[in-house]
């Protein structure tokens, strides 16, 4: 199917890439992979009068670990993500979750920005940079400015950018020692989104207790869901299997899925229990707890 | 609408169209350069016939505007044929019977000559996630896998 017609823009700078979206206000969108914005276009779902691809903008493209921090720039393809050593061996979470997305072809094209700036709650990146705690810094007409991933997701395709905004950067901070991190997600099949999935994040005190939690859950409302009471249950328990199963029993009360052909909200929120579940285990395991 | 001048590089051969911005990659390859060998299987970007190779990594073309691959190298199952003489992947697929319709088979083709430039010895397992966005509706896979490790040994 075709896209109904568009201009297509392609700058070189990101303050032209700004300038081009103030320009045209809300009929304009940015391009960056084109992995979730050309299939609605071709479907129809959607359609925007220019697209500003942000593709050949140096400088966007990066995964590094400076000053307390991973610094994934916006451009950064799934595929980069998928073979970095630094996210395999230090941010399990993330490196749980890229080769659960979409399939190998997608992921050459499309980007961690366009995955957490789309606000499909489906997406699953959103929730992972929930339970990482990670700040998104944009550019914008007034310069620069970062928003917690806790408030950026407003609504169903809404976030906190402006349409001329530009998401540049994701910042995670750096684990803490005795930290581990999961996703655990549960799809029908390759290139599914999921029925249900939950990222976890935790760090351990010295003697195995949780210092500190973050869960949040994917495709469970229409936006990333933190299930942040379950979260501050844990905190000063030992994470033993009573324990993992009423945090798990906590989160999954927070989702608020619809039904469709991935299954009902019954079946769903018990998933989300489920994978919270597993999610919790695996991370305590990498923390070095049991 | 503009139209736009772009310049691509397909499999070795510079071309240049005057495109809409809204023409999608294959349909450049296929309704503008006249090269039908890369399939259109859906209209949701998941099967994977139209996989082409763009700038080294196998790709969607159906998810693709013309105008972004501006610049960029693109090999097309057209462009695997050396000299007259069959690349190991279409070897494979020909010796362990590959294929049945083949409608899948240029998308197939493309995704694992791409796999075995960048893994000479991959496992099943490693064939298997590699050619999970590739869709086919007959084989079961089973002899496409078989395809792939023959080419992976013809190229050791
Ligand atoms: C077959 C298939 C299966 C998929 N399965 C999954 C899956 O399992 N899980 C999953 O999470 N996703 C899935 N996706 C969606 C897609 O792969 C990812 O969401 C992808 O990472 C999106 O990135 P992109 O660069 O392609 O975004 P684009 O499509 O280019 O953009 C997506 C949206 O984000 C906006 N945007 C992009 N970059 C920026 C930026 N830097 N600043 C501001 N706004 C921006 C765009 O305007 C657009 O609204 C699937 C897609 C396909 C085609
Ligand atoms: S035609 Fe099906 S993915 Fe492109
Ligand atoms: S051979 Fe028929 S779809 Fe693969």
């Amino acid at each position: 199917m075709i896209p109904a017609a568009f201009d297509y823009h392609r700058p070189g700078t990101l303050d032209e890439a700004v300038k081009l979206l103030s320009s045209h206000g809300d009929k304009a969108k940015v391009l960056s992979g084109g992995m979730s914005l050309l299939p609605m276009l071709k479907l129809r779902l959607a359609s925007f009068a220019h697209l500003v691809d942000i593709g050949r903008i140096p400088g966007l493209d990066y995964i590094k670990e400076e000053g307390g921090f991973l610094k994934i720039g916006a451009m950064t393809r799934q595929a980069a993500l998928e073979r970095s050593e630094l996210v395999r061996t230090r941010y399990l979470i993330l490196a749980d979750a890229v080769p659960l997305i979409a399939d190998p072809l997608v992921r050459n094209r499309g980007t961690l920005g366009g995955n957490v700036a789309n606000g499909d709650p489906g997406n699953d990146q959103p929730a992972i940079m929930l339970a990482l705690g990670a700040t998104f810094v944009a550019r914008g007409p007034k310069g620069e400015r970062s928003v917690p991933a806790g408030q950026f997701y407003k609504g169903l395709y809404s976030t906190a950018l402006a349409p001329n905004e530009i998401l540049t950067e994701v910042r995670i901070p750096a684990p803490p020692p005795r930290s581990g991190g999961a996703y655990a997600k549960l799809k029908r099949k390759t290139g599914d989104f999921a029925v249900a999935a939950a990222a976890v994040q935790l760090t351990l005190d010295g003697k195995g207790a949780v210092e500190r939690a973050a869960i949040a859950l994917t495709n469970a409302g229409l936006t990333p869901v933190e299930a942040a009471d379950a979260a501050k249950y844990l905190v000063g328990k030992k994470p033993d299997e009573k324990t993992i199963a009423e945090a798990s029993r906590m989160a999954a009360a927070k989702s608020s899925p619809s039904a469709d052909r991935r299954g009902s909200v019954e079946y769903k929120k018990e998933m989300a229990r489920v994978l919270t579940a597993r999610a919790l285990l695996k991370a305590v395991q990498r923390a070095g707890g049991k | 609408m503009a139209k736009h001048k772009i310049s691509v590089t397909v499999n070795g051969a510079a071309r240049e169209a005057e495109v809409e911005s809204r023409l999608l990659l294959v349909h450049l390859i296929r309704e503008v350069f006249r090269m039908t060998g890369t399939h259109v299987g859906c209209d949701t970007s998941h099967c994977g016939a139209c996989t082409v190779i763009l700038d080294g990594n196998p790709v969607k073309s159906c998810t693709v505007l013309a105008v972004q691959a501006d610049g960029s190298k693109i090999t097309t199952v057209e462009g695997l044929e050396q000299a007259g003489k069959l690349h190991p992947v279409q070897e494979g697929f020909t010796e362990k019977h590959g294929l049945q319709c083949g409608f899948c088979t240029p998308g197939m083709l493309m995704t694992t000559s791409a796999l075995l430039e960048r893994n000479k010895n991959p496992s099943e397992q490693q064939i298997r996630e590699a050619i999970s966005g590739n869709l086919c509706r007959c084989t079961g896979y089973v002899n496409i896998v078989k395809a792939v490790q023959y080419a992976a040994e013809k190229m050791r």
